[in-house]
């Protein structure tokens, strides 16, 4: 687990983000514009979350926006996964609050509810002052399973590029500018085991807007429903 | 007045076995040949020749002879009934299953248009089998020489609405006519009633059905001249079984309408004897003979094509041939590809910069622009870095890159379906092919070897679309499609009729 280097900035984030309230600037000399709250975002209100019949997960942690080159071919964005932005990167499980240095950055790990089927990696930054092209967002969310319910498929959609990991398996790579369409990425079959199941994105974005979506889908490629998602390891 | 030649043409035919694989395998030699019909995992068909010659075929692509229907009939020729009521030649016939017996009718002209058509009964169709054998039932319809009806050419037909038993019939001389038969028996139902004349000027009737019309198909033309044949099959379609049945424009084939079905094309001429073929799961297919194969020595040959359908008509579908395509999912419009970085065919152009081959950029600056043709996109271009290890497939926009033109070729020797042999995919101008894997799901390998999980069957469907299946999944026991998951993914499943996750477009990159 990364240590808080910043314990003010969860709160000062986390206001920003749901409430309205200013950032700090990034350069620390001008106060950054207030800006209103993600529209589609909202804070957890409850330990887990389940999804609705479309089977989205709703509920994620976002890492605020790494500055990245806005190159969106597949070797380039393999090799950007690749880099070491900060310690644990494909392993960690944050919590909400949590920062982590990225150069000379302190990025904040947000808990979010999204209200649409899709989060809006725009507002999320946007809110935040914080930049939306050219960066690359990490995001992870814990599926638990009532089951071992093999058969099944990751399905995403991105804007832009994205890499997706399973339990720390790579299962999903959209390549090249795009729009987020639902299931435009879906993985080979795959296994949520019972109990905690670790989703894990790293969206690439180079300009406009950005955004992903993800469920899984059965064996008729119907919506899996009868999961819940949470923000912990522990699936809490 | 026409009078079927057949018979001679037909021998002939028969003398040349051995031919290019083309239009089927082994020896598709055949004339008038009956309704294709599956039984105990195998394919038959009977024809025109001493006898009654029949045909088996393991998977529909690759035939043999199997003796002849005679052989096991009391006499080997038609009972004395039939005889007296037409003649001692066996021609045309055709077949169909009903509960637990075949009943195979068959032509039994004497000098045309005096004609009889005979029916045999059959508890199996395997010759292999202790219980295989014909037993005569006698002539079911007749034509006494003088009147408008020259009764050979049966096409038999089970109306799936009502499970009532029909038989068409007729050749050139007067009428195509149809009477009602007996399921129980295989004979007339009302044998004192009068037949209903439905068609002129044709020959080789059969009735299909479809989303509440019945399709009655007879071949037009002459027939048993080699490639001077000009044999083709029409159509007209009717509300009710009896008819009228009507063409395209509305013209009664009774005086003479029928919209073209299929014609001479390629290097056949002279399709005739329309049979249907339903392999399951939705997909139709029509066996046909022509009378000419060309790529055979100008011989009759038997053919199996995709049956497809379009506003309400039967449309004449072509088997796969060896090509380049795009393959592009019907359900995302995305094209399979191999999952490896592409590069753009027209270089990579950052904004504002020149397009390669106009490497000025006058294009851009508003002058006469000096334009070079940008080549096709190959895979010795572009390969190079390409992995060696097998690499996944991926649905991907169509952009003419090398990683997206696929080569479809026959595979010999590997065993087919009904109407193709088998094919490999590879990328095209390499060895890189399709293959199935264990988990059900699809990758490029580094090269064809020849497997099973490399070699697909390729079925048009009926909305000109196309299923690919390999012929195996290792590990797996059901038959899997070629299916899309989402805007990217390929996989194998369960093929469904209904959905457009197993429909893919082949199309010329």
């Amino acid at each position: 687990m990364p240590r808080l280097r910043h314990p003010i900035l969860p709160v000062l984030g986390a206001l920003a983000l749901f409430t309205g309230a200013a950032l700090p600037a990034t350069s620390g000399s001008q106060p950054a514009p207030v800006r209103a709250p993600a529209p589609t975002l909202a804070r957890p209100a409850s330990p887990t979350k389940a999804p609705a019949a479309d089977g989205f997960l709703r509920r994620w942690l976002l890492l605020e926006p790494i500055r990245v080159p806005g190159q969106l071919t597949q070797g380039v964005v393999q090799a950007a996964v690749k880099k070491d932005y900060f310690p644990d990167q494909l392993t960690v499980m944050p919590r909400d609050g949590d920062t982590v240095s990225v150069g000379d950055q302190a990025l904040t790990w947000h808990a979010v509810d999204t209200t649409a089927y899709n989060v809006n990696l725009f507002h999320f930054a946007y809110a935040l002052n914080k930049p939306t092209s050219n960066v690359l967002f990490w995001a992870v969310t814990v599926v638990n399973a009532p089951r071992d319910m093999p058969g099944v498929r990751l399905a995403i959609g991105s804007n832009a590029a994205s890499i997706w990991w399973l339990n720390g398996e790579e299962v999903i790579a959209l390549y090249n500018d795009r729009q987020s369409v639902i299931d435009d990425g879906v993985s080979r079959r795959v296994t949520l085991r019972k109990g905690p199941n670790v989703v894990r994105t790293a969206v690439i974005n180079a300009g406009g807007a950005t955004d992903f979506c993800a469920r899984f889908l059965d064996e008729k490629d119907d919506p899996v429903t009868g999961i819940t998602v949470s923000l912990g390891a522990d699936g809490k | 007045m026409t009078v079927s030649l057949k018979s001679g043409l037909a021998a002939a035919a028969l003398l040349l076995l051995i031919a290019p694989a083309i239009a089927l395998d082994g020896e598709p030699g055949m004339h008038d040949p009956s309704t294709i019909i599956a039984a105990g995992g195998k394919y038959y068909v009977y024809g025109t020749g001493n006898g009654l010659p029949a045909y088996a075929s393991d998977d529909g692509w690759s035939w043999r002879r199997a003796g002849s229907v005679m052989q096991t009939v009391p006499g080997g020729r038609p009972g004395a009934d039939v005889i007296a009521r037409g003649g001692n030649n066996t021609w045309a016939p055709d077949i169909i299953r009903v509960g637990d017996k075949y009943f195979l009718y068959y032509s039994a002209p004497g000098p045309q248009p005096k004609s009889a058509i005979g029916l045999l009964i059959g508890r199996t169709l395997d010759p292999a089998s202790p219980d295989y054998k014909w037993e005569d039932a006698g002539p079911v319809v007749w034509s006494d020489g003088v009147e408008d009806s020259n009764a050979i050419d049966p096409g038999v037909f089970r109306d799936p609405t009502n499970g009532t038993l029909w038989l068409t019939y007729g050749s050139y001389f007067g009428y195509i006519r149809l009477v009602e038969l007996d399921p129980r028996t295989g004979t007339r139902l009302h044998p004192e009633r009068k037949p209903v004349n439905v068609a002129i000027n044709s020959e080789a009737s059969i009735l299909i059905f479809r989303d509440g019309w019945y399709y009655l198909l007879v071949t037009h033309g002459s027939c048993c001249v080699g490639g001077n044949s000009t044999y083709n099959i029409r159509m007209g379609r009717s509300r009710k079984v009896t008819g009228p049945f009507l063409d395209n424009m509305g013209i009664d084939m009774i005086q003479g309408g029928g919209r073209l079905f299929a014609g001479s094309s390629g290097r056949h001429i002279g399709p005739g004897h329309f049979g249907l073929l339903d392999v399951g799961d939705g997909v139709q297919k029509f066996s046909c003979h022509y009378e000419a194969d060309l790529d055979r020595g100008g011989i009759s040959v038997l053919d199996i094509r995709p049956l497809l359908w379009r506003d309400g008509w039967p449309v004449a579908g072509d088997n796969v041939t060896a090509g380049t395509y795009e393959i592009e999912s019907a359900r995302t419009g995305t094209a399979l590809e191999m999952a490896v970085q592409g590069v753009p065919v027209s270089g990579r152009r950052g904004p504002g910069g020149p397009p390669a081959g106009n490497p000025a950029g006058a294009a851009d600056r508003g002058q006469s622009p000096v334009l070079a043709p940008i080549p096709a996109q190959e895979a010795a271009q572009v390969g190079g870095n390409w992995p060696t290890a097998p690499v996944d497939a991926r649905l991907s926009p169509y952009m003419l890159q090398a990683q997206q033109k696929w080569t479809i070729a026959p595979v010999a020797n590997a065993g087919g379906y009904p109407g193709s042999p088998y094919f490999k995919i590879t990328i095209t101008g390499t060895e890189r092919a399709l293959a199935a894997t264990e988990d059900a799901e699809v990758q490029v390998l580094p090269a064809f070897t020849g497997g099973p999980e490399q070699l697909w069957r390729i079925d048009q469907l009926t909305d000109g679309t196309y299923r690919l299946m390999p012929k195996a999944v290792p590990s797996g026991k059901v038959p899997l499609a070629l299916s899309a998951v989402g805007s990217s993914k390929p996989t194998l499943a369960a093929f469904k009729a209904d959905s457009d996750r197993q429909r893919w477009l082949l199309k010329t990159p």
